[in-house]
């Protein structure tokens, strides 16, 4: 196995006023990878988001997050002062967001945004910076590269936006990308050829990409790993093929049947009973269980730990997972 | 079989402010067909900007209309009048993307499903309070949602309201636009086997306008696929999705990704995304 780019373990997230704290983001471990792709897949409410930011320590004001272990490569990222923090964004780890117009600063060039890390964290002076702008919109397959570096965000299409965030994501040459639903906006044509882009700048560059979504068919199609998360945790992690493929845990279960696939007609589609918006009310036990047609009682009153079902494969239920009683 | 909506030739087109030199004009739809039966479901499909919004809002007059006519029920309606427009209200019925952006944040979910029945049907109150009860049953929903606003209701159960009050007067048919969309994939579901429930037991037809062929699939008898304001190709959901003729319909659903439930054991198949293109 490759060495770890990124080592995060039991990151935790909280919010609320101190007299009724609670937490958003539980025990969680995020590991990546160079050259590999990890989805963390989860609806409203996983805590999928609040785990991103926290690996960046961007969380929101009144989130408080901590951790046990926070390292990129040999860094102690948990250690470093904020300024410290601040110059290992946008170069080392760099993120894109769902919302490409909402990203750009609409009163200024595209390359002039490009230009911006490499100005501030690389001391290019303006014109090699543009230069390299440039060569960047033409790595993410946008036409003309001389031409639509002089142009402003409105003038792009929401496609050739989203490739303007990548190219200012690689602009530094990242060890790391996150990229939270970044083709949730997108039509799906549109979507592919982003998705594309991304798994090859992956393997072309050894980044190691978090890829956060909601959609399991994204996730399908290009991660590596997946974590599935539901209220706060991961229920199941392992190779995409194995948890999509022999998925685990009832949840990953459930939201397999649930999606509509464009294949074949299910009648009727197997609908999850409730909704997670209500998960963060749950104060123990598997968050997911008033919604398991298999919960038991110790379900209700006892989180179950994340146990291997299968070598690299594991799932958090004491239905389906028991974990190996320590002798 | 008796069609509950029949469009002709519908030409949409949005005036563009242009300064002083006139106004021009942009085309959103051209030359659309439609005809939907009772009891059945029309997709129509295409990605942002295909027009397909603008036939749905041309149909209950929030679009304006350049040429082509709108048959509902038999009737035709040329010009949408305001006689004409209470008139679609009593027939057609919508159902909208965002619940909480389509619901009034202060009114309690009784409230909003007795206002079509006072305005639309003037059913006395008695009548009213035991209609809104039956259609809390319908859509899944409690008496104890009743007093609800809809901030206090989850994004699923919001969109049961709106689907309650869309179907409060008894239309023959819904539009109902990207109605899941904004939902969670385990709240989804529910969502659409609530539709094709609700459409057996009240024999409703609908407009469904979506751009998740996966759903479309799901709930559409016939489905027609837009692109750059014209239908490029129709029929049946199964025919269209399993062997398209057009080259964009085919784009699509090449596009769309899919989920690979294959189980580890088997034989390694290639990614559909290989990397370097």
């Amino acid at each position: 196995m490759p060495t770890m780019t990124l080592e995060a373990r039991g990151l935790r997230v909280e919010v609320g006023p101190s007299h009724a704290r609670r937490d958003v983001v539980r025990d969680v471990s995020v590991l990546l990878y160079p050259g590999e792709i990890t989805a963390l897949v989860g609806e409203t409410g996983s805590g999928k988001t609040m785990t991103a930011l926290s690996l960046l320590r961007l969380l929101p004001p009144g989130a408080e997050g901590s951790s046990k272990t926070l390292r990129l490569g040999d860094i102690d990222l948990a250690a470093l002062s904020e300024s410290e923090m601040g110059r290992i964004r946008g170069s080392r780890i760099s993120m894109i967001f769902q919302d490409p117009l909402a990203a750009l600063n609409p009163v200024r060039t595209v390359g002039f945004q490009i230009a911006e890390p490499l100005i501030a964290h690389r001391r290019m002076n303006g014109r090699d910076a543009t230069q390299r702008a440039a060569e960047l919109l033409a790595q993410v397959g946008i036409p003309n590269p001389a031409y639509n570096v002089k142009r402003y965000p409105h003038e792009l299409s929401g496609g050739m936006r989203q490739r303007v965030l990548i190219a200012a994501a690689l602009a530094c040459d990242p060890d790391i990308l996150i990229a939270d639903e970044p083709t949730t906006a997108l039509d799906v044509t549109i979507q592919a050829q982003i998705l594309r882009l991304i798994r090859a700048e992956t393997a072309r560059r050894g980044l190691a990409v978090l890829l956060v979504t909601h959609d399991l068919a994204v996730a399908s199609t290009i991660a590596d790993r997946i974590q599935v998360m539901y209220g706060g945790t991961i229920v199941e992690r392992g190779k995409t093929r194995e948890v999509l493929g022999a998925p685990n845990h009832p949840y990953t279960k459930g939201l397999l049947d649930s999606v509509p696939t464009v294949r074949r007609k299910l009648t009727p589609l197997q609908a999850i009973p409730g909704s997670p918006e209500g998960v963060a009310a749950i104060e123990r036990g598997c968050r997911f269980a008033p919604r398991c047609p298999y919960a038991i009682e110790r379900c209700v009153r006892e989180e179950p730990p994340l146990a291997e079902v299968s070598p690299g494969h594991e799932s958090r239920c004491w239905v389906f997972a028991p974990p190996k009683e320590r002798s | 079989m008796s069609a509950v909506l029949r469009v002709h030739g519908l030409t949409v087109d949005y005036p563009i402010r242009s300064g002083m030199l006139g106004s021009r004009k942009h085309r959103a739809v051209t030359n659309v067909d439609l005809s939907i039966d009772a009891g059945q479901t029309v997709a129509l499909v295409g990605e942002s900007g295909s027009g397909k919004t603008s036939v749905a809002r041309a149909i209950v007059g929030l679009a304006p209309i350049s040429a082509g006519s709108i048959e509902l029920g038999g009737e035709t309606l040329v010009r949408n009048g305001s006689a004409r427009l209470r008139q679609v209200r009593r027939t057609v019925q919508m159902v909208f993307q965002q619940p909480g952006g389509s619901l009034d944040p202060r009114m309690s979910v009784a409230d909003t499903l007795e206002e079509p029945l006072h305005y639309l049907m003037h059913l006395p109150r008695h009548a009213i309070r035991v209609r809104v009860s039956e259609l809390l049953a319908l859509v899944g929903l409690g008496e104890q949602h009743r007093t609800r606003r809809p901030r206090e209701l989850s994004g699923g159960q919001r969109q049961r309201v709106a689907i309650a009050r869309a179907i409060a007067i008894s239309p023959s048919l819904v539009i109902c636009d990207e109605p899941t969309s904004s939902l969670d994939v385990s709240v989804q579901a529910q969502i659409i086997n609530l539709l094709a429930r609700l459409q057996q037991e009240l024999h409703l037809a609908y407009l469904f306008i979506s751009h998740d062929l996966g759903v479309v699939r799901q709930i559409a008898d016939v489905t027609a696929v837009m692109h750059l304001g014209e239908i490029v190709e129709t029929g049946p959901t199964d025919r269209v999705l399993d062997s398209p003729v057009h080259d964009y319909t085919r784009a699509l659903l090449s596009a769309v990704p899919a989920i690979d439930r294959v189980a580890p054991t088997t034989t390694e198949t290639a990614k559909s995304i290989s990397a370097g293109e």
